[in-house]
Formats: structure tokens, sequence, C-alpha cells
């Protein structure tokens, strides 16, 4: 049997692939060939989805982007036998540069296997990290995440194991673990594609983080926005469940643990996690103050482990390899690796999961190769909406989270947004207060306040753009403002919003003295 | 459909789904998704049900519908159509897409067209980033989309007698 692979996920199927799927079927169906259609997951290398791949003696080889239109001639070409003459033939889907040159270790199964196949996941190191966990100690399960460095994905990059061993070190009679799979960067895709495209890997690192710190009941908090993440995790969670890797007998180890999906309601402030917790108690996602931290009092008042999507998935990696095999990729502080999502104007869109260590320029310029326009690029916005914008100069910086603090950037979940020489940067700035003005909880009053007065301060500066002493006045009070709400605001939100307006103002002034 | 009778209605549905989520912990949020997905939003009348059937006041429970961007407190055009405003989706061009949508739809976001027939709302971020300008459509999410594309997705949409929540 012949297996063609076409994916089911949201980009590759925005691009059509679902009726490409359903031409393919058609056609082997007439053809009365010995073939079938599976849908995996997506590799990331968007700009060539819907990319169709089918096994050979050699390996996977792909084709992209196969369009409706394609699929006659692919088949007429008996394109599964090679058809390297094709001009949609891309060769060995390992060979293709911009997936040969990444690391992808908690992406390892992405875009390979049936994201809802137990076998295929088994079949690829799925549940090892499981096992190996069910024979250690909590204090083991706890150690190994500690040792091996991991660092929240999520943005905050707190480290993981720290996270836990509050968690363990607490006595309750109850415990939860809360995924935060509230993805709301723009530019950031990660948590997306894993869920859809390996949603076991997910499942198998709230089971092992259950284990190590005694919760029984976990949390997957998901936004609305990702209908098809929602479907595949229930289908997903379901399958684990029969396959009795969730519920009352965990691997035939008598241990319980359970997974509920709730899903938010658009609010981009319920990804700040006390604010989730607040919305999965059935309130106003509003932001808590801390202390106490929630690994002490969270979810309903008991300790609660919250991690990100990515920093789950990698744990089933690190117990199985071991700390140290995870620990030895990466540079300084920042060990393992990160998938970068690169987005907005770039030629080569899509994720690329590398050591921490590279600098952005090979990002954008090895991988990305340039904008998708045409023209040079001017800015990337990195670490989604309170990321700073870097100017070229910038560009050399090491993706390390320590080296992106020194420049007064962040690398958060890694979104990396590219924008060409036609962007207005004060506009953007003005965006940036205009999204924290929509979104802000409303607790605290430098954020709920501090970005209406700085979408006027930033219209007025471009109002007084032929009188210079009062527009200088008026950038004087932007400055302070941005003072104001990163000493005063209760969290990210508003404490780092002045990140992109004050990065824009300083690498990017002329675009804030035209009208 | 009369008003009376309309009443009646939810009071009977909004009680299912309280007597469904009853035994969730914090079952609000799910209560308002179900009853959302049930009629295409939360009529004001089922808030002291809701508020009775949780113990909480009808202010917490207005309090969280109106938080919330995603619940909607008046019912929506026949379709929703959802434009992407965040960066990914500016640096393609969204912008100008957002501007063409508004006058092309002689709504502004929020609004319902004269027809009834199409709700535009906001959206910040679909996760689509790789290929922006993202725009989504019920469970449907369209890439690359300018503003041939937008009317096409617009013209296809009134083709069809899709239900959409």
């Amino acid at each position: 049997m012949i297996r063609i692979y076409v994916p089911r996920d949201t980009t590759a199927c925005s691009l059509g692939a679902d009726q490409v799927a359903g031409r393919f079927a058609t056609a082997i169906a007439d053809a009365g060939l010995n073939m079938e259609v599976l849908r995996n997951g997506s590799r990331g290398l968007y700009w060539l989805e819907p990319m169709v791949e089918v096994d050979t003696d050699r390996g996977r080889i792909a084709f992209g982007p196969v369009g409706e239109a394609d699929v006659r001639q692919l088949m007429a070409d008996r394109f599964w036998e090679g058809a390297t003459e094709h001009r949609l033939a891309l060769g060995l889907t390992e060979e293709i540069p911009f997936l040969k040159n990444q690391q992808r270790v908690t992406f390892s199964r992405v875009g390979i296997i049936d994201p809802l196949s137990l076998k295929d996941y088994c079949a690829r190191q799925g549940f090892e990290g499981l096992n190996a966990a069910l024979s250690m100690s909590a204090q083991d399960i706890v150690s190994c995440i500690t040792q091996s460095g991991l660092r929240g994905r999520g943005g905050a990059a707190f480290p993981t194991g720290v996270k836990w061993q509050t968690v363990l070190d607490t006595p309750s009679d109850m415990k939860y673990i809360v995924c935060n799979a509230d993805e709301g960067d723009s530019g950031c895709y990660a948590d997306r594609m894993l869920m859809e495209s390996d949603p076991f890997s997910l499942i198998e690192g709230m089971v092992i983080a259950g284990l190590a710190v005694g919760a029984e009941q976990g949390y997957l908090y998901l936004r609305e926005e990702y209908p098809l993440a929602h479907t595949v995790l229930r289908d997903a969670i379901e399958l684990a469940r029969h396959g009795g890797y969730l519920g009352n007998n965990i691997a035939g180890s008598d241990k319980k643990f359970e997974i509920e999906v709730r899903l938010g309601a658009g609010a981009y402030i319920c990804g700040e996690e006390t604010s989730m917790l607040e919305s999965l108690e059935g309130k106003r996602g509003q932001v808590r103050p801390k202390p106490p931290l929630p690994a002490i009092e969270g979810l309903f008042g008991k300790p609660s482990v919250i991690n990100n999507v990515v920093s789950l998935a990698s744990v089933p990696t690190i117990l199985a390899g071991g700390a140290a095999s995870y620990e030895g990729y990466g540079v300084g502080k920042s060990r393992g690796t990160l998938p970068f999502q690169l987005a907005g104007n770039i030629k080569q869109a899509g994720l690329v999961e590398l050591a921490f260590g590279a600098t952005l320029r090979a990002l954008l310029e090895e991988f990305g190769g340039g904008t998708r326009t045409g023209r040079a690029m001017r800015a990337v916005q990195v670490g989604g909406p309170l990321g700073a914008y870097l100017p070229e100069s910038q560009w050399d910086t090491t993706l390390d989270y320590e080296a992106f603090l020194a420049i007064d950037a962040m690398l958060g979940h890694g979104g990396v947004v590219v924008f060409n020489e036609s962007v207005n940067m004060r506009e953007q700035a003005r965006f940036a207060m205009e999204f924290c003005r929509i979104e802000s909880c409303g607790k605290c009053t430098p954020c709920r306040i501090g970005s209406v007065r700085g979408v006027e301060v930033i219209d007025s500066i471009q109002g007084e753009a032929e009188n210079e002493p009062a527009r200088e006045q008026a950038v004087a009070l932007l400055e302070e403002l941005c003072d104001t709400m990163v000493a005063g605001s209760l969290c990210a939100m508003g404490g780092m919003t002045p990140f992109p307006v004050r990065s824009a103002l300083q690498h990017f002034a002329d675009d804030f003295k035209i009208s | 459909m009369s008003e009376a009778s309309s009443q009646a209605d939810h009071a009977d549905l909004v009680s299912d789904i309280i007597a469904a989520h009853q035994d969730q912990p914090g079952a609000l949020l799910p209560i308002l998704h179900a009853l959302q997905d049930a009629i295409g939003y939360v009529p004001g009348d089922t808030l002291p049900i809701i508020a009775s059937g949780l113990n909480l006041s009808r202010a917490e429970v207005h309090g969280v519908v109106t938080f919330y961007h995603y619940f909607r407190s008046s019912p929506p055009g026949r379709h929703t159509i959802q434009i992407c405003r965040a960066e990914a989706c500016q640096a393609m061009g969204s912008r100008a897409l957002e501007e063409h949508a508004r006058r092309s739809l002689n709504v502004d976001f929020h609004q319902t067209t004269g027809d009834g027939e199409i709700t535009l709302l906001p959206v910040y971020c679909l996760g689509n980033c790789a290929c922006s300008p993202s725009v989504r459509v019920a469970d449907r999410v369209f890439s690359h989309v300018d503003a041939e594309r937008f009317d096409e997705i617009v013209k296809q949409l009134g083709n069809t007698a899709v239900e959409v929540k």
C-alpha cells in the first residue's frame, strides 16, 4: 500500500489541504489504485503548503505547494514513483535545507505522524518518557526537569523545575496541572502546530507533570480562536483514555490522571497565568496580584503547575533521553531548543526549531530568505505584541533569553514578525498602545488608563509634526508614560507594552517626525 | 416567533445546559459557550437563570459575559467574518484589508450589514501568521487575504445557506 500524506493543520487547510486530500482520494478510487491518503500534521514549511508527501524506498519525498488543479497531473505522472522532474517536486523531505538545518527535538514527530494514531506515536518514542517517569520517585522526576535547564516556553522563561519543586513541596489534598494554551501572541503558532500535529506529546507531558507533583487533574485552557486544535485535542484525549494513558490506571500503574479542555473566549489577557486561573474558575479574566504564587495558591486556591504547551510537550523527551541530553543543546542559561516561528512579510515562513545560540540574522536570512514582497526588511518584532521592534543593527543578537534582555527586547514565545520598508513605525507604536487599551483587564490603572493616554499622545506627536517644540514635548510625555506603565503595572500587559513603543521611538525616530 | 415564546425557549435551553454542567468546577464559561453555540449569543433574559443556577449574582454573570470579547449579548448576522488585526497580518497589508472590508460591507467592526447577512469582527491572531493576512469564517481560516479574495469570500457566503454559529 502506497501512502500519500496531506497535512491537516490550520494553515495547510487555509491553503486548501482538505480539498487537495479530497481530490487525491477521488483520483485513487477512480483509478482503482492500492493507495491511501493519510492526514499528517504540518512540517511547518508553510510557504510550501499544502505540501504533499509520499513514501518511497529512499524516504518520503515532497511536492508543494500543491493546488487542487495539480492533483490530476501528479497522478498522471505517477508521482509516487519519484517524478523528480515535476515542477512541484521538492525531493526528499528531510533534505530540504529549511528542515535539514534545524534541530527538531520537541517537534521531532510533528508533520511526520498521523496526530491521532497512538501506534504512530508509540513507534517514535511516544510514552517512553512516561514509562521512565513511572519508575522514578516524584522528586527524581522534578530533579530531572530542573537539571535539564528547561525554562517556560510561553514567554516568561521561568525555570520549570523550580516551579514544579514548589508545587511538590506544598502539601495539599488537591493539586492541579494547568496547561496554558492561550497562544495569543501575534506571530506565534508553535503551540497550535504542536496541538494539531502531535497532541499526545502534550498529554504525555501533562501526565508526567501530574506524577511529578502529585496532581491527578489537569486543565488545558485553549483559546477559542483554535477550532481545529480543539477538535484534535478532544479526539486525542479520548484515544489516550481508551489506550490507558489517562484515567484511573495509567499504563497499568494504579496512578490517576484526567485532562479537561476548557475554551477561552477571546481575551488576550487570559494568557497571563493568574488571569487564566480566574477564567478557569468562571470569572472575569482579571489579573491576580502575586504573591501568593500559583504554585502555592493557584487554581481554586490549590497548588498548581502552570506551564505552556511547548514546555509541557518538551517534558517527555527530557525524561526519555535524560536531562543531560536536553541540557546539551543551547548556550549560557538558555538550554535546549526553542521553536522559532517566522511570520509576517517573509519569503520562507514557517517553524524553525533551533538550539539557543544562533543569531536572529541567520533565522531571517538563511531560513527566511528575505521578505515575501521583495522589498528590504526594515523592522522585526520578536516575542509577540509586547516584544521590541529590532532594527537591522540588532539582528546579530544571539537567540538566547539573556542576550535579548540585554538589548531591552525579549525572545518570548519565539515569534518573529518581519516588516519591510513600507512600515510606518509610529503606526506600529500606536497599535501597541491600542491593543493594550482593547485587551487590558482593567485591574490596574497604569495599564487601563495608560494605554488610552498612550494612543492619544502618539496621535498628538503626529498632529504636531510641523511644530517641533510641541512635538518634542509630546515625545517626552510618551517616554514618561512608558516609565509609569513599566514601573506601576500589575502584569506584563501594561508593563511590557512600552517595549514595542520605546524601541520604535528609539530606533525609528524619523517615523515620529512625519504627519 | 413571539417574544414571550422565545423567552420560554431560552429558559428551557438554559436550564438543560446548566444541568449538564452543574458538577463542573468553574462552570460559567462552559455554560456560556454552550449557550452561544446553540443560539449564537447570550440573551439578557438568560442571565438571571444562569445566576441562580450557579448561585452567583446577576451582576457577576453580566460582568463575565461583557468581559470576554467572544460572548455576544445580541444576535449576530447570518455569517460572521473575523479579520485579524494583529502585527503579522499588518506586515502583509491587513490595515488596507480592514479598510476595504468596512467600505465594501458598509459597516464598522462589531456591526452587521443592513440585510442581516454579515457581522464583521476584529480578531487578534488566528495563529495563521505564516500566511497572513488571515480571515476566519465559522471554523474556516483563509490565508493571504487581499481585497479581491475578501470579495470572493463574501460572494461565496451569499451563495451558500450554511448556518454559521
